[in-house]
């Protein structure tokens, strides 16, 4: 198979006058368009739509998406993003009529299966994160942290405390977690990470006061590490009124093992997208809902689903922040992530957990040897290795990612989180059987052994990717976004 | 007047001519940032604290906060690495200098590293 990645744009395939399909005659007498929508309106010449035909276009796409590589082409160790496969069953569920044909203006009472849908999956999202009521609203993962911090920010302001407007983030976090405390117009404070990779628990003390609002915290955090000291750590913000915010991004670890609100926090987000087994990167779309403790419920977005009897109705809570989304979400993610956890059960999520983090455990005690682990624990679903090792070879971790591609992976996350230099971060995920894990360690072992005798082989890779190395910097500081007519 | 070379831990460096303090980042630290694409600079005019982030490197790698090494006014930015970041890979030292900072109280530079401290210091970094 010969892939060729100089395809031309869709755009320079384009001959004039060539159709993918001919429209019959018109059989009833024309309205000049000018008749039904005001002049201003109107566009002066037609756009520049490309004249292809319909084989030209699938094979353009088909090209195209030859030159990817995703879950569905091969290993994808994306750590701290859980690029989880997705099963099929789910797309075959969606195109069910009763969910895919109704629409968001229709009377409740015409669509009470979806609302129950909404409100059964709100109740197992709540259960597994072990807190009381949740809100599907939130579109992502960013978003659900942007609206629980507006939920934690109502709750101090109701409460005649709305001084609190420091909000502590480990200096592991995601980087999204800094963003939403600034988006909220929350200060940013940063706890340090002790020896083992947690929080430093003494240098928090120091941190608190009658001004923090809250902590945010990724448990396992973004080193795949599950922090033990999480109770003591809820109990140090609590006492100084403060209320701890889970980022579940990491939430493919715990599931039916560890539920966040038995550990102290009172706000949860879920990447459905992760966890959950919806569709993932490319737009999506996402899901990223909020679960919460009973005194933050009345402070929920909405609307949210509440069941009368045996009826379902749209409410709003009573202290809400209101809408964060138009109408009510991205429904047929919910519907999937519903089967995902219908399908499993409650036994089955714990063993989706438990296989991912025995995976993760798997390869990096394989690794460890060959680079380094700089906090060698045992881990949950991902583990970080840092390539500074190879540095005396004139290799770096980049070099090793790029050449993974000649192999066949993708490559992993790199060079975050940030305390840990040439940072590598695997997350294998629970599909992936225990012979594509041999692969990959297989492959890491001879790309450590070919940095040490011909590292040119690395620091030139990709070889046999569809295009060679990028130049990153020219196109991030010359980027061209679009395409221009000659 | 002195116009010797002294280092942060966080990797800055600064010259001081008079009350004037040249503000940029050490040659180990744009070798392990990479490549630099875009310099957010400071405003003529801004109060910076020491030890306060005042201008931000973006890298192919990550995104860095570079750390005032004094307290004082920046009156003066290095434009030029609008368009061209680069110059803080390439010339670290001289064409990538940052800013300037007219500094509140001189006496705060003794607390800087020599340069043959900073070389010390990186062996443990």
């Amino acid at each position: 198979m010969t892939v060729r990645a100089n395809i031309p744009l869709i755009f320079e395939r384009s001959t004039p006058g060539r159709r993918g399909y001919r429209l019959p005659e018109l059989d009833v007498p024309e309205t000049p368009i000018s008749e039904l929508i005001p002049e201003e309106y109107l566009r002066s010449e037609a756009p520049a739509l490309p004249e292809v035909s319909e084989l030209e276009v699938v094979r353009h796409y088909t090209q195209l998406s030859r030159l990817n590589h995703g879950v569905d082409v091969g290993f994808y160790p994306l750590g701290s993003c859980t690029m989880k496969y997705n099963p099929w069953v789910h797309e075959d569920l969606v195109s069910l009529p009763g969910l895919s044909a109704i629409h968001p203006y229709q009377p409740e009472e015409t669509v009470q299966g979806a609302l129950e849908l909404i409100y059964n999956l709100s109740e197992h999202l709540a259960a597994i994160a072990g807190l009381s009521k949740a809100s599907l609203q939130p579109a992502a993962g960013a978003h659900g942290e942007l609206t629980g911090l507006m939920v934690i920010k109502a709750y101090h302001n109701f409460r005649g405390e709305g001084h609190r407007r420091e909000m502590i983030v480990p200096d592991s976090a995601h980087g999204t977690n800094p963003a939403s405390c600034a988006m909220v117009g929350y200060k940013v404070v940063e706890v340090p990470s002790d020896s083992r990779g947690g929080v430093d628990v003494e240098a928090l003390r120091k941190l608190v006061g009658p001004n923090t609002a809250g902590l945010m915290l990724t448990n396992p955090n973004t080193l795949g590490l599950f922090d033990e000291n999480i109770c003591q750590i809820a109990k140090i913000v609590h006492d100084a009124g403060g209320l701890l915010y889970y980022d579940g991004a990491n939430a493919n670890a715990i599931m039916g093992i560890v539920r966040p609100g038995d550990t102290g926090f009172d706000v949860v987000h879920f990447n459905l997208h992760k966890t959950f087994s919806t569709p993932h990167g490319g737009g999506g779309p996402g899901a990223g809902p909020i679960v919460v403790s009973e005194a933050l419920a009345p402070f929920l977005p909405g609307p949210v689903v509440a069941k009368d009897g045996d009826k379902f109705r749209l409410v709003m809570p009573e202290h809400s922040i209101g809408r964060v989304r138009s109408f009510f979400g991205n429904f047929l993610v919910y519907a999937k992530a519903y089967a995902y956890i219908l399908s499993h059960g409650p036994q089955g999520l714990r063993e989706v957990s438990e296989a991912a983090v025995l995976n993760a455990n798997y390869v990096m005690n394989k690794l460890k040897d060959i680079f380094e682990l700089p906090y060698d624990r045992i881990c949950m679903h991902e583990f970080v290795l840092s390539g500074a090792c190879l540095k005396e070879y004139g290799v770096r971790t980049l070099d090793l990612a790029k050449r993974l591609s000649d192999y066949g992976f993708h490559a992993p996350t790199v060079y975050f989180p940030l305390i840990v230099e040439e940072a590598i971060m695997i997350e294998p995920t629970e599909t992936e059987p225990k012979s594509t894990l041999d692969e990959f360690i297989e492959v890491m072992r001879q790309i450590a052994e070919e940095a040490k005798e011909n590292p040119e082989m690395l620091t030139s890779a990709p070889h046999n990717a569809p295009v060679k190395r990028l130049d990153e910097a020219r196109a991030a500081r010359h980027p061209v976004l679009r395409w221009a007519r000659q | 007047m002195s116009e010797k070379r002294l280092y942060t831990k966080e990797h800055e460096w600064v010259v001081v001519k008079g009350s004037i303090a040249r503000i940029g980042v050490s040659d180990y630290a744009q070798n392990e940032l990479g490549d630099i694409v875009f310099v957010e600079l400071p405003s003529v005019g801004d109060v910076v604290e020491e030890g306060e982030g005042f201008a931000v490197l973006e890298s192919v790698k990550a995104v860095s906060d570079v750390y005032a090494p004094v307290s004082g006014r920046v009156v003066a930015v290095n434009e030029a690495l609008e368009d061209s970041p680069e110059l803080i890979n390439e010339s670290p030292l001289d064409e990538g200098w940052i800013a300037e900072i007219e500094i509140d109280d001189t006496a705060q530079v003794g607390d800087l590293m020599s340069e043959q401290e900073y070389m010390e210091y990186l062996k443990g970094v």
